[in-house]
């Protein structure tokens, strides 16, 4: 399908600013850092964590452990996909029971994937709190969902599709809105 | 890449890349078993059936673990406790099983082509769980994945198989996977066993055990089928433990990393010494674990996506 860029909403500036906020909110929030854990959502969810770990260990000096989630297996949309979704490992090789966990995401639309995400969660451990973040919150839920951490609310139409590309697969860090093209 | 076959029949209609598709799908599903909760929600609701018209434990109970670790329903049937004594042919059975809307069935017969016969008239998926002296794809995706967990290859290797190569289901698979893997396979036992016609699978064969384990990466011991043994494939038990038994003299000529597989049940002492069994080399109950998680990539696979139409 072809597709047309209508707009960059975020640069390399942009992100980096509302990583920064975020952490500050996330530094607020969370008295006993020791307790906290990130978990990325595959695949832009791991790299956001990754920065976010990193700009804590930079304000605080406290290493937050970092693990990789995979939802396809808990996916609730499985039997209407067009074909199957290549299962990935999740690797989260810490214990999350007890732990206060911020689960990270890029674009949170529907909710479903959080969903997922939050049912993954518990089958591996009971979390004390699980916080979510996530870069772009662009509407149209489907399930009673919020994020507690937004870099930037997008307002968007359902046709539209939010690209994000962050530096460490995509060689770049920004935000696109994009539009499919009619063929004629 | 993902599978675009509705059944799993024999490694004969897989391709190499479907191969590695089978096996890196069940690397994400090996975590899943050593988890505290070890169950995915992903085939809630559809039904599968265990159809086993030949003895089998490992097999068996590795699919039903693997369908209830992914929330499937799972039937077990077995012909003792059956119609099929009372006469009911194969068809029927499949036919009546089929109008309880069930989604996959899993195959064992002592009739080479059993699963391929059902898939002609079957709506469900059709997966071969060892059908005869044909194929028992599973065991080969089984142990491709062992032997890539401990060597983090296929290309290249020297794997070994000996035993009953003419009667191995386990063997016809592991050689059509290997070689299509790009591995050099030997094949060793008795002539009787080892017919010089497996050399159209392009394999090597070697009557001498010494010989063929010379800088063998892997060593494959068959099951000797002691049931079939009537027959006099060989001149007697106690020569073939001589000739062909692994001990770890005949061992130590293989690679000094090489390991062991059998796919099970083991007849100790026979095929190779409880030693040899027992030893760090030996990955046999490896293999074991790996079975589940490579079932659960199988079905996972299978059942997965919208309905698709037969490629097969």
């Amino acid at each position: 399908m072809e597709e047309k860029i209508k707009a960059k909403v975020m640069d390399a500036r942009k992100i980096k600013r509302a990583l920064e906020r975020m952490t500050t909110e996330i530094l607020e929030r969370n008295r006993n850092l020791e307790n906290l854990v990130i978990v990325g959502i595959r695949t832009r969810g791991i790299y956001i964590g990754k920065r976010i770990a990193r700009l804590i260990q930079q304000a605080e000096k406290i290493k937050v452990p970092v693990g990789v989630l995979d939802i396809t297996l808990y996916r609730d949309d499985f039997s209407d996909l067009e074909a199957q979704h290549m299962v990935q490992k999740t690797e989260i090789d810490f214990p999350i029971t007890d732990k206060d966990v911020l689960l990270v995401d890029d674009v949170l639309f529907t909710g479903r994937t959080i969903r997922a995400a939050m049912d993954s969660l518990i089958d591996l451990g009971r979390p004390r709190t699980i916080q979510l973040l996530v870069l772009i919150d662009r509407g149209h839920r489907e399930l009673p969902i919020r994020a507690d951490y937004v870099g930037k609310f997008l307002p968007t139409s359902k046709r539209e599709m939010v690209q994000v590309h962050l530096d460490e697969i995509d060689g770049v860090d920004e935000v696109l809105i994009t539009e499919p093209v009619e063929i004629e | 890449m993902i599978l675009k076959h509705k059944h799993l029949l024999g490694i004969e209609q897989l391709n190499p890349s479907e191969i590695s598709t089978i096996l890196e799908t069940a690397e994400s599903f090996l975590e899943v078993s050593r988890r505290e909760v070890k169950k995915v929600p992903i085939l809630r609701g559809k039904t599968i059936v265990n159809l086993f018209f030949e003895p089998s434990t490992r097999t068996r109970s590795s699919f039903e673990l693997a369908a209830k670790r992914l929330s499937a329903d799972i039937l077990n049937f077995s012909r003792v406790s059956s119609s099929v004594v009372k006469g009911e042919t194969l068809k029927d059975t499949v036919l009546n099983l089929e109008a309880m809307n069930i989604d996959a069935l899993i195959v064992r017969h002592s009739a080479s082509g059993a699963p391929h016969f059902i898939s002609t008239f079957c709506r469900s998926h059709i997966i071969n769980a060892g059908d005869g002296t044909h194929e028992h794809p599973t065991q080969a995706l089984l142990d491709a994945f062992t032997i890539r967990q401990e060597k983090k290859r296929l290309r290249g290797l020297k794997v070994v198989i000996v035993g009953d190569i003419i009667h191995s289901r386990v063997a016809r698979s592991n050689i059509l996977l290997l070689r299509k893997m790009g591995a050099k396979v030997v094949c060793c036992g008795p002539p009787s066993l080892v017919p010089l016609e497996f050399r159209t699978y392009g394999v090597d064969i070697n009557y001498n055990l010494d010989e063929a384990l010379k800088g063998a990466d892997v060593v494959m011991m068959l099951r000797i089928q002691l049931e079939r043994q009537k027959k006099n494939f060989f001149p007697s038990l106690r020569e073939y433990i001589s000739l062909f038994a692994l001990t770890p003299q005949r061992f130590s000529l293989a690679k000094k990393d090489a390991i062991i597989m059998h796919p099970g049940p083991i007849n100790r002492c026979v095929e190779l010494s409880a030693e040899l069994a027992d030893s760090a080399r030996s990955v046999i109950l490896k293999q074991v674990e790996n079975g589940v998680a490579v079932r659960m990539a199988i079905l996972y696979l299978l059942l997965g996506g919208k309905e698709r139409e037969d490629t097969d």
